[in-house]
């Protein structure tokens, strides 16, 4: 990640729900063309910073930039254009499930594009199969997929007006290992191919060892620490040392 | 890549037709031109042995994939022209993207049904429907009979939610929607009876109305859209989450637990609904026979009694609670119905509401019959 630029700055960030104090004065950069992990326990606002990040919730106080644009002071239009390009999956995939798989990862280029119907729909079966699913899974309806099937289904949406940045929430949460071990697998191809710069909240501590460059941990409402995995593991905070080097940690390291 | 910088994808070719040149920026949002570009192209008209695209200046999935197609159209006699000059990132998705975009075809749209196979399918499904409404019954009356026979079974406290749900917390509701019906026959009838001189019949018109048909079937309507819904919305949120398959593996009957309490409850709140409903609803007639047509509230209770039968009052009664269990049945069936998440919910709740009024209109029309040949 040398010489790197910051695709993501947060600064000061403050969030509240009530009197309920989320984010205190969190910051954290997100470089370019790496996979960032975001870890803590439950209840650390991880989900919550990712949705800040999206645009998707308003804090309190502090900055948050975006591919460059400052995300407070944009209107609805430029919104619009910036979420453009950001791709988003969400834990459950969030497919729409009135649509085929196809009309999912279509949605995005009719609303966005002028590109002609039959060009769509090749594009759109052409994501799925980039997500390495089956052409005929486009044919069918989110609830006739499984768990894994829709995760990849939503990281095909994610991907329709190939965008540089993904967030993925929880992306191998309720996955067999096969199944996760195949999803690690695309998130790094499409991170390697695509020159994509991902950001991803997750548990997983097998999916943090092989897939992200970076991890930032957070604990007491702001990043405690921002890092690679391997430098975590042999820090000495409490909070680390119980997430990084307690039974489940050290049987994930390498 | 922002929006500023970016220039439509270009296509051309040299004069002597034997490469192309792709220019611009290959990514979704400027590849409108090129795409109708590639696709005017026919496939044995043209040909070009390399495309050059060192002046390509950017590419996404979206231009990989049209380069491909581009590449596939300029395909004669199996040879395929080399694609030339693009940078390493560039290549690697390139290959990335035909790497991942070959085999199998993509699948053809479903073909539309014809009418008559769509016939076929809705009243085969109309059908199952009906056996399955029918099996419901019968294992909810069934269940009904075993609590009979050991009242303690049933779930008490859920009965009076139910009771407090759809009885009590309706009253504001069916009142005021009655009595404003009371308002609006009595005011019509008021305005033909007045030219006769007959101004004191709007008792009997009221009074017969509101009891005997109005007031049990705008009732029964109100509480099929309140609480109809509500028990399919209820069931069906819990069908989805399985909360149901989690009551029958800790060896708990849904019907008996879920089901009984609402057509109970419900088959105890509506005849009581009803009579608050006639009330209101005389009591709308009273305010309009006072106001319009100057019948004195005195005057109008002085003929209640012999205006108002108790056949026809116990009548309209009598039809609530049949009202009252269409009304659950079919709600708690769609709920049970649910198949699949949220959405199927929203579904079966419309369903419910929809299928529960229509039975309770076509019950009452059942009864007007049934009492005709009765003669009373």
């Amino acid at each position: 990640m040398a010489a790197a630029s910051t695709v993501i700055e947060v600064r000061g960030l403050v969030t509240r729900f009530g009197s309920e104090v989320v984010h205190d004065g969190l910051d954290l950069d997100v470089y370019a063309g790496e996979v960032l992990g975001l870890v803590g326990g439950s209840g650390s606002g991880k989900t919550t910073l990712l949705r800040a990040m999206i645009m998707l919730n308003r804090s309190a106080g502090g900055t948050i930039s975006v591919l460059s644009q400052a995300v407070d002071t944009l209107d609805d239009a430029a919104i619009t254009r910036l979420r453009e390009r950001i791709g988003v999956t969400f834990q459950h995939g969030a497919l729409f499930s009135a649509l085929t798989v196809a009309e999912n990862v279509a949605l995005p280029l009719v609303e966005h594009t002028s590109l002609p119907a039959d060009v769509i729909r090749e594009l759109a079966f052409m994501k799925i199969r980039l997500a390495g699913l089956p052409a005929a899974a486009g044919r069918r309806y989110p609830r006739e997929l499984s768990g894994g099937m829709l995760k990849r289904a939503s990281v095909a949406r994610a991907l329709a007006l190939d965008p540089e940045l993904l967030f993925l929430d929880e992306p191998t949460a309720g996955l067999d290992p096969v199944s996760a071990g195949a999803f690690d697998e695309l998130i790094i191809q499409l991170k390697e191919s695509l020159k994509l710069t991902v950001v991803m909240v997750t548990h997983d501590l097998d999916t943090l060892w092989r897939v992200t460059d970076r991890v930032a941990f957070l604990a007491d409402k702001r990043v405690l620490a921002a890092a690679s995995m391997a430098e975590l593991a042999e820090r000495s905070e409490p909070a680390l040392v119980a997430y990084f080097q307690g039974p489940r940690g050290r049987k994930a390291a390498p | 890549m922002t929006a500023g910088s970016s220039t439509p994808a270009t296509l051309d070719f040299d004069a002597d037709r034997s490469q192309v040149r792709v220019g611009g920026h290959w990514v979704t949002a400027e590849l409108g031109a090129a795409v109708d570009a590639v696709q005017s192209l026919a496939a044995d008209t043209v040909r070009a042995e390399v495309i050059e695209a060192d002046e390509l200046a950017a590419l996404d999935t979206a231009g990989a994939w049209l380069l491909l197609e581009l590449e596939q159209r300029l395909t004669v006699d199996g040879k395929a022209p080399s694609v030339v000059g693009l940078g390493d990132a560039q290549a690697e998705l390139l290959a990335f993207v035909r790497e991942h975009d070959e085999g199998e075809d993509v699948p053809p749209a479903e073909p539309a049904l014809n009418p008559i196979a769509r016939l076929g399918i809705f009243m085969a499904e109309g059908t199952a429907k009906s056996v399955a409404l029918l099996s419901f019954l019968g294992q909810t009356a069934l269940a009904f009979a075993a609590v009979v026979a050991r009242p303690h079974r049933l779930r008490w406290p859920a009965l009076f939610v139910v009771i407090q749900r759809a009885g009590v917390q309706a009253i504001p509701i069916v009142a005021l929607l009655t009595l404003l019906l009371g308002v609006v026959i009595a005011y019509q009838g008021g305005l033909q009876l007045s030219t006769y001189g007959a101004n004191i019949f709007v008792v009997e018109l009221v009074a017969l109305t509101m009891t005997r048909e109005l007031a049990p079937i705008m009732t029964a309507i109100i509480v099929a859209g309140r609480t109809g819904s509500a028990f399919t919305a209820e069931l069906g949120t819990m069908k989805a989450s399985e909360e149901i398959d989690a009551l029958r593996t800790i060896g708990l009957d849904p019907i008996d637990v879920l089901v009984l309490p609402r057509l109970l409850g419900l088959v105890i709140a509506l005849p009581l609904l009803t009579l608050i409903g006639d009330a209101a609803g005389i009591l709308g007639g009273m305010i309009m026979a006072a106001t319009m047509l100057g019948i004195s509230f005195a005057d109008f209770f002085a003929r209640l009694p012999e205006a108002m039968t108790a056949t026809s009052f116990m009548i309209g009664i009598g039809k609530a609670p049949v009202f009252a269990m269409l009304i659950a049945i079919v709600g708690c069936f769609e709920g049970f119905a649910v198949r699949g998440g949220a959405e199927a919910v929203g579904l079966h709740t419309t369903v419910s509401v929809v299928h529960g009024i229509f039975l309770v209109i076509v019950a009452d029309a059942v009864f007007s019959v049934i009492f005709s040949w009765l003669g009373i």
